[in-house]
């Protein structure tokens, strides 16, 4: 479903801030894969993700989705093939917009924008059922602003929404780590249901090597700009955080199973 | 008082006028969150435009048309420069309103002011000062009073905005300036957005740029300057009068509106009460709207409620 071959992306190249964030990654996903991404800071999680999104283009190497060769395409017009969640709760809602008017938005992702009405009697039916599955209570709100909603609440409302119109590719960018603990686990939770639904492609960066061994059905570490551990299948359901540590520094030669990657 | 009284309605008649491009103003400023500041010099293209065109014996609809879409083309000026040249937004609308300058004194064919010869014309004409008095002394029907025509021109555009806003591209339009990350997310292409955007709200300008040339009979290169602080003006006012009462649309557009007339009989009442010089207007002008920017600011700065303490220990975080 996502291929991507030898990616490059130095930032401030020239610079005494020079910072080469991906150093040829290569990654496959197959369909309906679930893979969970972890790394130090400045490993290049983010990076990767906003690289296959399209918020800048890559320096080298090859993106597809679907088949599709979509490195040359701007945000945009990668948006037909991906649904996405920001770190920031903030970040992937409008919040002077109604709730169902940010769903209509969502649903029309990838299409072409006419002079129709922006919503109909119908999505609003719809989005009222589809919001009763987060269990937030956000059914009977269909017309407050967004930005009434606590971050958690917001988180939520994204996720639906980049699953409305399902998606060939999911990328979720540590979308749990703004959120208060029992927040973040009612959204992974909801984040586990629609995925499971609808069978999705995933991509979930997350700062918590349990929630990326329990989630998913494969795990990659990164590392300095590489994929410095892929674990998949059968190897992965008996995963500890004790053995990861362990590959993690045979694979680096590195024994900075730091602090902030068991802790964040 | 009684020259203020005398006054008023042709001080609501150009509050209405201004209204539309106010109302223009806020479509860069509140939905686009841009501040466009093409309005200065799109503003007198309208008036220009309508002028020459009018004078000529083209029809007085055509005419308005024509200004229209002039405006149409400063606001594709502006959102070319901002998407396509990378150039600050604030830039690129003072490029293109410096460059308009010339383009407006071109129109007229290199002269400062133009005038509509009201002897001839007066009768085809749909709104004139002229009116105000003409109704005052009933030698003019009631219906031609300009407080009216420009109402109906009002709605008509607030109609027609709450329909564009309401569809599918109206709706991209607004999430572009809600959050361009967001949008871009779904798909919206914020460049193409913000052009738009520009290319509507210079519309509106421009068509009032035109009423008010057709208003006083005469356009003039220096006609749209500090539009954009009346127009900044009247969008705060409205909000500040109406912000509670006001959720719909529709109603905030009107707002807009009503903050316009405001300002104009505010300005009215400076004007008619005191023996100020009126070149002092402008000085005015900018520090009422300078004030009524700082108010929220401050507002949230020094005078926000603060977060109950009993409250926050409460919140799972520890």
């Amino acid at each position: 479903m996502l291929d991507v071959k030898n990616i490059r992306k130095t930032f401030n190249p020239g610079t005494v801030n020079e910072k080469t964030a991906l150093d040829g990654v290569s990654l496959t996903l197959n369909d309906g894969d679930f893979v969970t991404v972890i790394g130090g800071n400045g490993a290049g999680k983010s990076t990767l993700l906003n690289a296959v999104a399209g918020v800048w283009p890559v320096d080298s190497g090859s993106i597809s989705i679907g088949g599709a060769d979509v490195t040359k395409l701007p945000e945009h017009r990668r948006a037909k093939y991906i649904g996405r969640v920001f770190q920031d709760p903030m970040m992937g809602t409008a919040a002077t917009m109604q709730i169902e008017e940010n769903m209509a938005l969502a649903a029309r992702r990838g299409r072409v924008r006419t002079l129709r009405p922006g919503i109909t009697r119908d999505e609003r039916d719809h989005y009222r059922e589809m919001l009763k599955i987060l269990d937030l209570g956000l059914e009977d709100r269909l017309t407050s602003k967004v930005g009434l909603l606590s971050g958690g609440q917001r988180q939520a409302l994204t996720l639906l929404m980049a699953a409305l119109r399902k998606p060939d590719l999911l990328l979720l960018d540590e979308h749990t780590a703004a959120l208060d603990p029992k927040t973040a686990a009612k959204v992974l939770e909801a984040t586990e249901r629609i995925v499971q639904k609808d069978q999705l492609t995933t991509l979930m960066i997350t700062h918590n090597m349990r929630d990326a061994i329990v989630h998913g059905n494969r795990l990659i570490m990164m590392y300095e700009g590489r994929i410095a551990l892929d674990i998949a299948g059968e190897d992965k359901k008996k995963l500890t955080v004790e053995q990861l540590l362990a590959r993690f520094g045979q694979a680096t030669g590195s024994d900075e199973a730091d602090d902030k990657l068991l802790l964040g | 008082m009684t020259s203020f009284l005398g006054a008023l309605p042709g001080a609501v008649s150009q509050g209405l006028i201004w209204g539309i491009m106010a109302i223009g103003v806020y479509i860069t400023y509140k939905i686009l969150d841009v501040a466009d500041l093409t309005v200065d010099g799109s503003f007198c293209t309208g008036g220009a435009v309508f002028v020459m065109l009018f004078g000529s014996g083209t029809n007085l609809w055509l005419a308005l048309l024509a200004a229209l879409l002039a405006g149409t083309l400063a606001g594709l000026a502006t959102g070319l420069l901002h998407t396509v040249c990378g150039i600050p937004a604030i830039l690129a609308g003072i490029l293109t309103q410096l460059g308009l300058w010339s383009i407006n004194l071109a129109i007229m064919g290199m002269k400062a002011n133009v005038a509509i010869n009201l002897q001839d014309n007066l009768g085809r004409l749909l709104v004139s000062s002229r009116f105000v008095q003409g109704v005052a002394k009933g030698d003019c029907p009631l219906w031609q009073h300009p407080i009216l025509v420009v109402g109906l021109f009002t709605l008509a555009v607030i109609a027609v905005l709450y329909w564009f806003f309401g569809t599918e591209l109206g709706a991209s339009l607004r999430a572009t300036g809600a959050n361009s990350n967001m949008a871009r997310a779904q798909g919206i292409n914020t460049d193409v957005n913000k052009v738009i955007g520009l290319m509507i709200s210079n519309a509106l300008v421009a068509l009032a740029g035109a009423l008010l040339s057709q208003y006083q009979s005469f356009a003039d290169s220096s006609m749209g300057k500090g539009a954009i602080v009346i127009g900044l003006a009247a969008v705060i006012i409205g909000e500040v009068l109406f912000s509670r009462l006001f959720r719909n649309f529709a109603l905030k557009l009107l707002a807009v509106s009503i903050g316009a007339i405001v300002y104009y009989i505010v300005i009215q009442a400076v004007v008619s009460l005191s023996d100020i010089n009126t070149n002092y207007l402008k000085l005015i002008s900018a520090l009422i709207v300078a004030a009524f920017l700082t108010v929220p600011y401050w507002k949230g700065k020094y005078f926000a409620k603060p977060v109950n303490p009993a409250k926050k220990e409460a919140s799972p975080h520890a």
